[in-house]
């Protein structure tokens, strides 16, 4: 996502591929051929529908997944160069991951201050005198109060949206440049979810951490992030300003994507799948735009190839074949 | 109680915390739960009975300290043996004996299923499946008849060797059960989380999901006593035991050599069967509680339905049911 007034891109990939395999000799692309830059400060949203390869794309950049193609670029070097230099904590430690489930994401069996922690031992920001402290300091940055009590809980104690912010602090515990947020508010209560965006947005501002954050709700999109990019079955279909691409989206598919939005804050993912044409399972060798099935503006050359990159404003970017 | 947790230092705090926890996680799992009273109650009977024995047994076991097949009396309150043995004394020694063969042979089976189990469910791909290999070949080991073929080799064999023989070949069916446990355990959020955050894997294991399968794990443990239990008695009902040591198995092959039931003499039969099964009983009702114990953090009630499922499979391969 090439912009005029770029701020220090922190994290940037060029042509992610993911492929997984599934039964003996099949492969299926998770992640087809996305790239984007992320910047210092700043908040890049994917939107896209369950399945469209989302949290495979986060996972890669954790390196939970080994990619299958494309560069990583972190921080001006290419990953394996930053982890062979600087070992593979430290980058775990710039890149922090914020799950969907706030009741998955904490085991069941340990209290609040191990949770938070083990982070601040592992990488050896608190010895056994401070982090007391240090534990306490970050449950009330989160808004956890009082946070010595909360700090004795157990996770099943806790509410979901008490829980995501736990999980919050235990990113932040790290202190790292790079927070990936798996859809941190869709299976929070409507009320907290306000909360949650707020916090975010704060540690954005104040604290200068990028933020990739990944949704199915477009609403919440423009609400906390600078950039926005849609993804259709692992291809990134149009991005850019978020502003840009969610009040005058011109791809198609976002143009559905929006329609099924009536307002901000509800899920859009029901009256989506009413319309739903087949969704492609996407191989190697699958050629054409994977939305051609469902696309009401559909070519003939749409199902040869898959269009390239069109700027039709500034930070303005989509890629389809009848713009 | 919030504010003392507010001042005092985090580890006093933490370790009341812990406290407070495993005694509320006791009451509910006593509270209307009346198999695990009644199964918790009669073990601490027995195995009180067991650690008392030299004060509570009223002969020395090992000598000729009556008649022959003396009937109860207030003397010798359950009778003796066809050799003059106070019968409630042997049964006290027996049940060191017994219980000591068979918890040994729960350790050592529960630990090996446990290394062997998380590993492989933890580690995958190539070391998955060389353990899973070696988990199916010792789970169709025809065990009791190697023990009776080995048995039978050796002549007699002591207990500590029975306890032994037992643990390292019934390990294989908890190892199952714990690795697909770990398998499902391992995908969840926290354990990334976890990998993410750059835990080292041995701690991963040991200190995320290890905890995380002590239901399991117990479960299995009870499982593996009860039939290190039976099988220890029947090794010594069949006389493959050392039929020295008192034992409720050798207690079992004595009465049966002296046709005790023929002449009348039941009680040097009956008596360490029913202890047998009273212990048997008791275990198996605690098992059943801790399905009991609907608790949903831990989702102990699936766990055990697994294991009960895979052991019965497992019994199944082996040709016991
Ligand atoms: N570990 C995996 N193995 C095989 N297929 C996977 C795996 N993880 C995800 N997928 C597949 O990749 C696609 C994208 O999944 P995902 O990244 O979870 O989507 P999203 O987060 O956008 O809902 C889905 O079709 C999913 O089935
Ligand atoms: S490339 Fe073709 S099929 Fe794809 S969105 Fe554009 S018009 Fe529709
Ligand atoms: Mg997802």
């Amino acid at each position: 996502m090439e912009t005029t007034n770029t701020p220090e891109v922190v994290l940037s990939v060029r042509n992610l591929i993911k492929d997984f395999s599934i039964g003996k000799k099949k492969t299926m692309r998770a992640v087809n051929e996305v790239s984007f830059d992320l910047c210092k400060g700043e908040a890049l949203a994917i939107v896209g529908e369950s399945g469209s390869g989302k949290s495979t794309g986060a996972r890669v950049l954790t390196r939970i997944y080994d990619k299958t193609g494309g560069d990583i670029i972190f921080k001006g070097q290419p990953l394996d160069e930053f982890v062979k230099q600087h070992g593979s904590l430290e980058y775990a430690r710039q890149v922090q991951m914020i799950f969907q489930d706030p009741f998955g994401s904490l085991n069941p069996v340990h209290s609040i201050f191990h949770h938070i922690a083990r982070p601040l031992l592992i990488h050896k920001r608190a010895d056994k005198k401070t982090i007391e402290k240090l534990v306490y300091e970050l449950l009330e940055l989160v808004g956890l109060f009082p946070a010595a009590e909360t700090a004795g809980k157990f996770p099943h104690e806790l509410s979901g949206g008490q829980r995501q912010r736990v999980a919050i602090a235990r990113a932040l515990a790290v202190d790292p440049e790079v927070i990936l947020a798996d859809e941190p508010i869709s299976m929070l209560d409507v009320s907290v979810r306000l909360g949650i965006l707020n916090l975010m947005t704060d540690l954005k501002d104040k604290h200068g951490i990028s933020f990739m954050y990944i949704t199915h709700d477009i609403a919440t999109a423009r609400y906390f992030a600078e950039k926005t990019a849609v993804m259709y079955v692992g291809h990134m279909v149009e991005w850019g300003n978020s502003d840009k691409v969610t009040q005058t989206p011109q791809h198609p598919y976002t143009q559905l994507l929006l329609s099924a939005v009536p307002e901000a804050g509800q899920k859009g993912r029901r009256e989506l799948g009413a319309k739903k044409g087949e969704i492609p399972m996407w191989t190697g060798d699958t050629k054409g735009c994977p939305f051609a099935a469902r696309c009401p503006r559909a070519l003939d050359k749409c199902n040869d190839s898959f269009p390239g990159v069109t700027q039709i404003a500034e930070e303005h970017f989509i890629r389809c074949h009848n713009i | 109680m919030n504010n003392s947790i507010a001042s005092a230092p985090n580890q006093q705090s933490q370790f009341r915390q812990t406290c407070s926890t495993v005694w509320m996680k006791c009451k509910a799992f006593f509270s209307g739960n009346p198999p695990a009273i009644i199964g918790v109650s009669l073990i601490m009977v027995i195995l009180l009975g067991a650690l008392f024995a030299p004060i509570l047994s009223s002969h020395n076991p090992d000598k000729r300290v009556a008649r022959p097949h003396v009937a109860p009396n207030a003397e010798h309150i359950l009778g003796s043996t066809r050799n003059g043995r106070d019968v409630f004394s042997q049964v006290l020694y027996g049940a060191r004996k017994t219980l000591a063969v068979s918890l040994f042979a729960g350790i050592i089976a529960m630990s090996i299923a446990i290394a062997v189990g998380v590993t492989s469910g933890y580690m995958g791909g190539k070391v998955d499946e060389w353990m899973n290999f070696a988990t199916n070949v010792f789970l169709v080991f025809p065990q009791l008849p190697l023990l009776i073929v080995l048995a039978a080799f050796l002549g007699q064999v002591g207990s500590m060797v029975i306890a032994v023989l037992l643990g390292f070949t019934s390990w294989p069916w908890g190892a199952r059960v714990i690795r697909s446990q770990t398998m499902a355990i391992r995908n969840k959020e926290f354990i990334i989380s976890a990998e993410v955050m750059g835990e080292s894997k041995i701690r991963i294991i040991l200190v995320e999901i290890l905890p995380n399968l002590i239901s399991i794990v117990f479960g299995g443990f009870l499982g593996t006593v009860i039939y290190a239990m039976g099988a220890e008695a029947a090794l010594g009902f069949l006389g493959l035991g050392d039929a020295t040591e008192v034992s409720w198995g050798s207690m079992l092959y004595w009465a049966q050599v002296s046709s005790s039931l023929y002449t009348g003499a039941w009680w040097e039969m009956l008596v360490p069967a029913i202890a047998l099964a009273l212990t048997g009983g008791a275990l198996a009702l605690i098992n059943m509680s801790i399905d009991q114990v609907s608790n949903p953090k831990l989702k102990t009630g699936p766990h055990l339905k697994l294991w009960k499922k895979m052991n019965h499979e497992t019994e199944k391969r082996r040709g016991l049911v």
